[in-house]
């Protein structure tokens, strides 16, 4: 089972990333498709292809892959099955910065401004985060992005309840939903050499968090390094993460549900959770923007909150069920 | 095979002086008891004996060579540390707990090579887990647990093996099982530290005892000459009588 889950997730990855080329306003057939593709120009089929959907399909597959394999990272790294990327306070901040960006603005002289910012807000949280933790362990780890969460949570509701106008208030409540319409190639640019940067270095944790499922001190007497390991899931988290809230906006619980799907897979080994948590990352975010498509209430619902209203009775279900675990 | 030797090391935790200025030579192929009061240090000794906390003063050498020039990884693969109260996070299989004891010895990349399934399953069967191979290390009863992280600790053959409180929260029979086991490997020619409470255990299994009390070593050499009634009753600030049976000796507190 274990040496098949790749290939098969793959598989699924690819099969719902083409589904997403077809679905949408203007439905497609799969021939229409590849002639399109084959010759892009001049028709309208080809320019919702090339301008469209595939640019929103490949941010959906980076977003969701990073954030699963970052909630994989920290959840091993933390030893905590509940960790996810929101824990360290990264998202939080590239929250705030994009909210800044709208609210003063940048946002509509320039349209990777908000990305911009986002990133930004992401790294300083991560700096501040780690300056914080310094010279404590995990559990400081913990605390310190809790802190700085609840800081910029605190900047982004300033924000909405000091703007300056409804138009702003709802640019921004639309951009907390978390979303990838309207997404381009510029932010697939801007988006993608950090998450790929950043999913190099979380990727490279993945043996010493084996080692770490024995706790640290054992995980320090196997040789492993045990603060430089933390180093490489934070600023990958702030790299990776940072990026893809910056570019979609706050989508929650992947990071926490996509570990938690493939862990009985590969027998719970902490470091073999982290590409299978990638890729089940990205089948979640890539089906959960078809559904978004498909779903409507008079209104189009966005990305963050659809994954939120599945994710939501998930996470109560697996506090129920360590409970019962634990007890 | 080769000694620990410890010379005049010191450690603070914070402004505190934990160890100060401590001299012992732990040798091979015996097994040592490390024996002290809740406080005394003993847990910061094996840290620095096991180079994971680096003493604020004095040097650490395994067979001749400075700890900190050996080098982290080759450290890990010369000794083996087990902590108090080791614990696994995740429900991964007894095997898997095992198989983590070979991580310094892996190659850069890729899984476990096939050429080290042989030394698991002798580490596993040694501790008698091969019918527990499968069963998820959350599921473990505190005695199997305890034979599966040393079964861990062992599987590299390590020349130093450093246990802290092999035996707490065992009954006598596991208790006696663990540092019995413990035995095994400085019989075999390996330095074996533990730091223990159990003193009748410590008379029963070690070759040698340090005994260590306010950062301070009060006595150091062999069962005979350390386990006498004056020295543990200055170490532990209690009456202390041995007492002689047909069964062995046996420690009584008087207070």
């Amino acid at each position: 089972m274990t040496r098949w889950l790749i290939p098969v997730l793959l598989l699924l990855l690819l099969i719902c990333a083409g589904a997403s080329l077809l679905a949408g306003t203007v439905w497609l057939r799969p021939q229409d498709v590849v002639q399109a593709l084959a010759h892009p120009e001049g028709n309208l089929t080809g320019l919702i292809l090339t301008e469209i959907r595939i640019p929103r399909v490949i941010l959906a597959i980076m977003v969701g892959g990073i954030l699963g394999l970052s909630g994989a990272v920290l959840q091993g790294l933390l030893r905590n099955p509940l960790a996810e990327p929101g824990t360290l306070g990264i998202s939080a901040g590239a929250a705030l910065g994009a909210v800044i960006a709208i609210y003063y603005g940048f946002a509509a002289s320039f349209v990777l401004a908000t990305p911009l910012f986002g990133l930004i807000g992401g790294f300083l949280t991560a700096g501040l985060t780690l300056m914080l933790s310094r010279n404590g362990g995990t559990l400081s780890l913990i605390l310190a992005g809790a802190a700085i969460s609840s800081v910029a949570g605190a900047g982004v509701s300033l924000a909405l309840n000091l703007s300056p106008n409804p138009y702003a208030a709802y640019e921004i409540m639309t951009w907390l939903m978390g979303s990838l319409t309207d997404r381009s190639w510029d932010h697939v640019r801007l988006a993608a050499p950090f998450i790929v940067v950043g999913g190099i270095l979380l990727l490279m944790t993945g043996r010493a968090l084996d080692a770490l499922a024995l706790g640290e001190t054992q995980a320090e007497s196997l040789g492993i390094h045990v603060g430089q390991t933390r180093l490489l899931a934070l600023f990958g988290t702030a790299l990776g993460v940072g990026a893809a809230t910056a570019v979609a906006g706050m989508v929650g619980f992947v990071g926490l549900i996509a570990p938690h799907i493939v862990r009985p897979l590969v027998r719970h080994r902490p470091g073999r959770v982290l590409l299978p948590a990638a890729l089940a990352g990205a089948i979640l975010v890539v089906l959960a923007d078809i559904a978004t498509r498909l779903v409507t209430f008079g209104v189009p619902i966005n990305l963050g909150v659809f994954i939120s209203v599945i994710g939501a009775p998930f996470f109560l279900w697996l506090i129920l069920h360590m409970r019962s675990r634990t007890l | 095979m080769s000694a620990l030797v410890l010379q005049g090391v010191s450690a603070r935790r914070g402004s505190r002086l934990v160890l100060d200025e401590v001299d012992v030579t732990f040798r091979a192929g015996r097994l040592t008891a490390v024996i002290g009061p809740n406080g005394a240090g003993k847990s910061t000794l094996l840290d620095i004996a096991a180079g994971l906390l680096k003493p604020h003063g004095g040097q650490v050498q395994l067979g001749g060579e400075s700890l900190t020039a050996i080098g982290r990884r080759a450290l890990a693969q010369r000794r083996a540390y087990l902590p108090q109260r080791g614990a696994v996070d995740w429900p991964i299989s007894v095997e898997r707990v095992v198989a983590l004891g070979l991580t310094p010895a892996l190659p850069a990349f890729g899984d476990l090579p096939a050429a080290m399934q042989p030394s698991i399953d002798k580490a596993l069967a040694d501790c008698d887990l091969l019918p527990l191979r499968d069963r998820p290390a959350t599921q473990l009863s505190g005695g199997e647990l305890a034979r599966a992280l040393l079964a861990r600790a062992i599987v590299g053959d390590p020349e130093l093996l450093i246990v802290d409180e092999p035996t707490a929260g065992l009954d006598p029979r596991h208790a006696i099982d663990a540092a019995s086991r413990l035995r095994a490997r400085a019989d075999a020619g390996r330095t074996v530290v533990m730091a223990i409470h159990d003193l009748d255990l410590a008379l029963r299994f070690a070759d040698d005892i340090v005994a260590v009390r306010q950062g301070h070593i009060l006595g150091n050499g062999p069962v005979d000459e350390i386990m006498t009634e004056p020295l543990l009753s200055s170490l532990y600030d209690i009456g202390v009588r041995l007492v002689r049976d047909p069964f062995g000796v046996s420690v009584r507190f008087t207070d």
